[in-house]
């Protein structure tokens, strides 16, 4: 091939690149950049639903959000559901996708019966959650009452303990399959002359868990909790169709109240100013894990 | 002799300890099972119960007390807007998959294999597009949905959709193609095939896993969106399956349990259904984004 051929070829790889991305590009700063700046500006405005008229307020919304007890506790429980669900998910999501990776008759059928809670819209699973933990027919209810656990009916999402660890419950229950999917993926990465070495020398299968896979895996292990995290974190969905947020904003999440406020309550402003705490928090832990995994990819 | 003992002795405790460990794995896959698709279990179950059976506080919910009745399935079916929500879903997620698919293969293949300036950094910074949660952008997105003229309507959905699926899906592929050898397409090119005929004709049917992981995954975030279908469209006809069942079939503080739970296994089981044939695939693409990309 001569040069000015191979240039010519090297020149139109890169307007074919930028042909290639630019409508990738363009959508995105059009329907996520700005209204990403909307969002913004509206945190700043009084905008209501009754009121489209845009004045602006300065960091009116802000102030008045900090002072509402009900945003502490959205944030706390933001937090709290989080943390807890991804510990849950990451541990369940392990042991699952060991499960998954083992040979064994019937693995189809578990397979397909594991990936049911990820594969259903959330809205229609936390529905037929909403019956299971129904204060007078949940069935859960039911077999401790036959059991002689409880006396009378638990009444899970009417208290503030109770509701929260449902909360937390249906996260977990939903998310697992998926970080199993990633973990599993993982796990079928490694080598599998690693493995069979350790096994030679007389390495257990807990120390083989500990010492070999984990740490091999740890990336991914990361990746499945980034997924979890993010999923659990910007979710609304659980909290509305379960709890509504309550018994008395109990159960309320950032996500949940942001909704509640700027759409339910109309003001939009407000809902703005709430939602957006959740991108520094959430862009924090993402750069956290991917920092991470780098780090661990590198060793 | 005693080492043969000895042998034999390590031998049974192996055999002892495999077994053990059989028991225990399908001890664990039968819980795992039943944790996962309990819920549907008994969904299916409540969906076939007579009102008189449903609602009375000491029946065993696990059994039929009274003869089974599908009239709350003809109910879903015929009387509430579900055939119309169910093809509302496929569509909407069908055309989103599409648009998905045309959008970020072209992207993922610039950002891997075209030496675009900064490739990597804006393959990261897209995948971070995917971390502005929906509940922040749903507020301004209405305004932008309304000045569309799209309100009230299913394709806002279509117009909307794909800002949660592009970034997971150029991150996603970006992994796929770079397990793929740069000599298939250059020995292509060298046949006398253009970049373009390359990438159509031979990157394509190799990326073919990595398309079948974008569409699964696509595909359920789409259908599962909460939000933007909640804020954007409220009559009946335009609705989807995660806004519309739960409006028909709540009315105030009544819920007509028995449809609901029909709602949710009539989705739940081909789209699992689905989803597992692909599995296989979806895990390889995985792999390659989550480790290598």
């Amino acid at each position: 091939m001569t040069a000015p051929a191979r240039r010519r070829l090297a020149d139109r790889d890169s307007t074919l690149g930028w042909l290639f991305l630019t409508p990738t590009v363009v959508y995105i700063l059009a329907l996520v950049g700005l209204p990403f700046g909307l969002a913004v500006a509206f945190s700043l405005s009084d905008v209501t639903g009754g009121d489209p008229s845009f004045d602006w307020v300065g960091l009116r919304n802000f102030e008045r959000i900090l002072a509402d007890p009900v945003f502490w506790r959205s944030l706390r429980n933001t937090f709290v559901f989080t943390a807890i669900s991804m510990l849950l998910i990451v541990i369940f999501g392990k042991v699952l996708a060991n499960i998954l990776l083992a040979e064994f008759r019937g693995r189809w059928l578990v397979r397909f019966l594991v990936l049911l809670p990820w594969t259903t819209p959330v809205a229609l699973s936390t529905l037929t959650w909403l019956w299971l933990l129904d204060s007078v027919f949940s069935p859960i209810d039911w077999v401790l009452r036959r059991l002689g656990l409880i006396e009378s009916n638990l009444f899970w999402l009417g208290q503030p303990n109770l509701a929260m660890a449902s909360v937390i419950m249906v996260h977990v229950w939903r998310l697992v399959p998926l970080a199993a999917v990633i973990m599993l993926a993982g796990l079928l990465s490694v080598p599998k002359d690693v493995q069979e070495q350790a096994a030679v020398d007389g390495a257990g299968y807990w120390r083989r868990m500990f010492e070999i896979t984990i740490p091999l895996t740890a990336p991914v292990i990361a990746i499945s909790a980034l997924f979890g995290a993010i999923f659990t974190f910007t979710d609304m969905a659980v909290v509305y169709v379960l709890t509504r947020g309550g018994p008395t904003n109990e159960t309320q999440v950032l996500a949940s109240w942001a909704f509640f406020r700027g759409i339910e309550g109309s003001d939009i402003g407000q809902g703005a100013a709430i939602a957006l705490f959740l991108l520094p928090l959430l862009l924090a832990a993402a750069i956290a894990i991917l920092r991470a995994v780098r780090r661990m990819e590198v060793s | 002799m005693a080492q043969l003992v000895q042998v034999d002795r390590e031998r049974r405790r192996f055999a002892r300890r495999h077994r053990a460990g059989r028991v225990t794995l399908y001890v664990l896959a039968v819980l795992a099972a039943l944790a996962a698709a309990g819920p549907f279990v008994w969904a299916a179950i409540t969906t076939f119960k007579q009102d008189s059976d449903l609602y009375r506080r000491n029946n065993n919910p696990f059994v039929f007390n009274k003869p089974p009745t599908t009239d709350h399935v003809e109910l879903l079916l015929n009387r509430t807007g579900f055939t119309t929500f169910a093809w509302n879903t496929l569509w909407v997620g069908t055309l989103v998959v599409l648009i998905t698919l045309a959008l970020s293969i072209p992207a993922a293949y610039s950002l891997a294999r075209l030496d675009m300036p900064w490739a990597s950094r804006m393959g990261i910074a897209i995948f971070f597009v995917y971390l502005v949660p929906p509940t922040l952008l749903f507020l301004s997105l209405s305004r932008i949905v309304v000045a569309l003229g799209l309100q009230d309507s299913a394709w806002s959905l279509v117009v909307i959709y794909p800002t949660i699926t592009i970034p997971v899906s150029v991150w996603l592929l970006i992994g796929f193609l770079k397990t793929i050898p740069r000599d298939i397409e250059e020995q292509a090119m060298v046949d006398g095939h253009s970049r373009l005929g390359a990438l159509v004709r031979v990157v394509v049917p190799l990326l073919f896993p990595g398309i079948v992981a974008v569409v699964v995954f696509a595909f359920t975030l789409t259908a599962s969106e909460f939000i933007y279908a909640l804020a954007f469209i409220s009559p009946s006809a335009e609705k989807v399956i995660s806004t519309g069942v739960p409006t028909e079939l709540v009315r105030g503080d009544v819920f007509f349990w028995q449809s609901l739970q029909a709602a949710t296994v009539l989705v739940a089981v081909p789209v699992a259904l689905v989803f597992n044939l692909f599995l296989n695939r979806f895990i390889a693409g995985f792999t390659q984004g989550a480790v290598k990309g």
